[in-house]
């Protein structure tokens, strides 16, 4: 513990604590459009802003963030259009990612595995007070524009027709989406990694669903798992040595565990208390 | 009076495919239109063409007097899709998905009053699931769940509901309960264009039906007699499925259900 007297620490727990809040209240919209594994390829297109970053001694975490941003509107124009071969476009824009990524840091003359790693895995010494300063301003303003505009991104993500018809914004909201997701993994990938940064805004979700009924109770549990997770990582991972981003990440699924195990026993308790009745199950599954 | 719907030549498909070649159509205050045709013939392209989710290739379509390119007043719409979106990764409540049907009133960047949780009540008790506002929606049978999708579109208060087969698949006692809806709705003065596939307990209800049949309009009038035009030899090579011919062959062929009337 008293390692958090060092500002360094401080500075990673900080980050941290403001990712382990935006990262699921972003998730949960992506988790509910079955896109849990989009955040990952920006991590990987991240990647390749890092290397820009590192190639022209410009911030890191700002050109990752220029690249994955133009990488996620990619992405979402490719969505947008519906095709199926917007499988293979992402596939290829993703490898492409990590792949520039590789190739441009091994050019810079930072060039040492060490930073590497640090980028794809985080670390809790890397977080400069810049650093902090871009995380904090972008992490409240991820998590006012997913927590504002709750009803209109849950009624996109939910039903995306409907949303039209409704008269919504429809690409703009996707826009944004994009963006946050972008501006999310680039400033969790100081602390947690770029490899791991999608577990943290879909794991949290996952395991605030095995014991909500509604979606502003997921989102709110999942936020709470979120920065526990993210806490608790850096604290241990300081503790006992180890990388701060797997042991968070590690921490999430145990709370997905937990989660699991203990709807698990409330249902068996209720069968016990309710004997079964005779319900037909559900012949057209809504969704939501 | 302007019509509530108008459609003048339109055109509409998919990609390479042209599925509705030359629809025309007016809706007027008050109607009450069934939609009817086979499987595939586009009853969903038609509608959702309406409404601005298919691209419109040829000719015009106004909604309010209005054309639909530059229409904006969605809250005067409620639509109730066959199905739902993709949207399914995390639970959501009956009173949450009930609630979207506000934003088109209340826009996106206010959060819900005390006229839109009123509304949402309003439009659950209207459907009968007033005491499911609560629970998750994957909880409900498929009936309650498609009663959900007609509350969420009456609670924005609309005056036109269009709905895509809204008891395909659904029990008896919720057909029941949204033709209550439905008869209220239309007997409150509200327009309704919906697809039906077998008219079951909304026969009443239906003032006119349009058959889609060939990308174009092939009957219109009064609800037509069991065993229409459409069962006549020849008719099902436009369908690719053979099983869902013998389904959806005549939808206004005589079955258990529609016998009744
Ligand atoms: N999103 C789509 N993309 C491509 N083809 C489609 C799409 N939706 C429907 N179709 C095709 O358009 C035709 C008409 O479909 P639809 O309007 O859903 O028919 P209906 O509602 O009358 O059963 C069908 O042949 C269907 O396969
Ligand atoms: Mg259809």
């Amino acid at each position: 513990m008293e390692l958090l007297a060092y500002p360094f620490m401080q500075r990673a727990l900080i980050g941290a604590l403001i990712i382990g809040l935006a990262a699921p209240a972003l998730g949960i919209y992506l988790v509910q459009r079955r896109l849990s594994l989009i955040g990952d390829g920006i991590g990987h297109v991240a990647l390749t802003g890092v290397g820009v970053g590192l190639l022209t001694n410009t911030s890191p975490v700002l050109t990752a963030v220029l690249v994955a941003t133009i990488g996620a509107v990619g992405v979402e124009l490719i969505r947008e259009r519906g095709r199926t071969s917007g499988d293979l476009a992402l596939a290829l824009l993703f490898y492409g990612g990590i792949a520039g990524g590789v190739v441009l840091v091994g050019l810079s003359d930072d060039s040492s595995n060490s930073n590497l790693m640090q980028y794809l895995f985080g670390s809790l010494i890397t977080t400069s007070v810049q650093d902090i300063a871009v995380i904090g301003g972008l992490g409240v303003a991820v998590l006012v524009a997913m927590l504002a505009l709750r009803p209109a991104l849950f009624a996109l993500c939910n039903d995306e027709e409907y949303a039209r018809v409704s008269g919504l914004p429809v690409r703009t909201l996707n826009i944004l989406l994009a963006v946050t997701t972008a501006v999310t993994v680039t400033i969790a990938m100081r602390t947690v990694g770029l490899l791991l940064v999608s577990a943290l805004m879909v794991v949290p979700v996952a395991a605030a669903q095995q014991v909500t009924r509604g979606f502003r109770t997921t989102m709110a549990a999942a936020m709470l798992i979120g920065v526990g997770a993210a806490g608790a990582g850096i604290v241990v991972s300081a503790e006992i040595d180890t990388a701060p981003g797997a042991t968070t990440v590690l921490l999430a699924l145990v709370a997905f565990l937990g989660a699991t195990l203990a709807a698990t026993v409330r249902r068996v308790l209720v069968r016990r208390s309710h004997p079964p009745v005779a319900a037909e199950p559900p012949d057209v599954v809504l969704h939501g | 009076m302007t019509n509530v719907v108008e459609v003048r030549h339109a055109a509409a498909g998919y990609d390479g495919r042209e599925i509705l070649s030359d629809v025309s159509l007016s809706v007027a205050p008050g109607d009450v239109v069934a939609v009817l045709g086979a499987n595939g013939s586009g009853k969903s392209t038609l509608i959702r063409t309406v409404l601005g989710l298919v691209p419109l290739r040829r000719g015009e379509i106004e909604l309010f007097g209005t054309p639909q390119r530059r229409f904006r007043q969605w809250q005067r719409i409620g639509y109730v899709p066959q199905r739902l979106g993709a949207g399914s990764g995390v639970p959501a409540t009956v009173g949450e998905v009930v609630a979207s049907g506000r934003l088109a009133r209340r826009g996106i960047f206010h959060f819900p009053g005390a006229a839109d949780k009123a509304a949402v009540r309003e439009a659950l008790s209207d459907v009968g699931l007033l005491d499911r506002i609560g629970d998750p929606v994957s909880t409900l049978s498929g009936g309650q769940q498609q009663r959900t999708l007609i509350a969420r579109a009456l609670a924005g208060k609309p005056d036109l509901l269009v709905l895509d087969e809204p008891n395909a698949g659904v029990d008896a006692a919720s057909q029941e309960a949204f033709a209550e809806s439905l008869t209220r709705f239309a007997g409150a003065g509200g327009t309704i264009m919906l697809v039906l596939h077998e008219l079951g307990p909304l026969r009443p209800l239906i003032g006119r039906g349009v058959v889609v049949h060939d990308g174009r309009i092939a009957h219109e009038g009064t609800p037509p007699e069991p065993a229409g035009h459409h069962a006549e030899p020849g008719h099902d090579h436009v369908h690719p499925h053979a099983d869902e011919v013998k389904a959806g062959i005549c939808e206004w062929a005589p079955t258990e259900r529609t016998k009744a009337y």
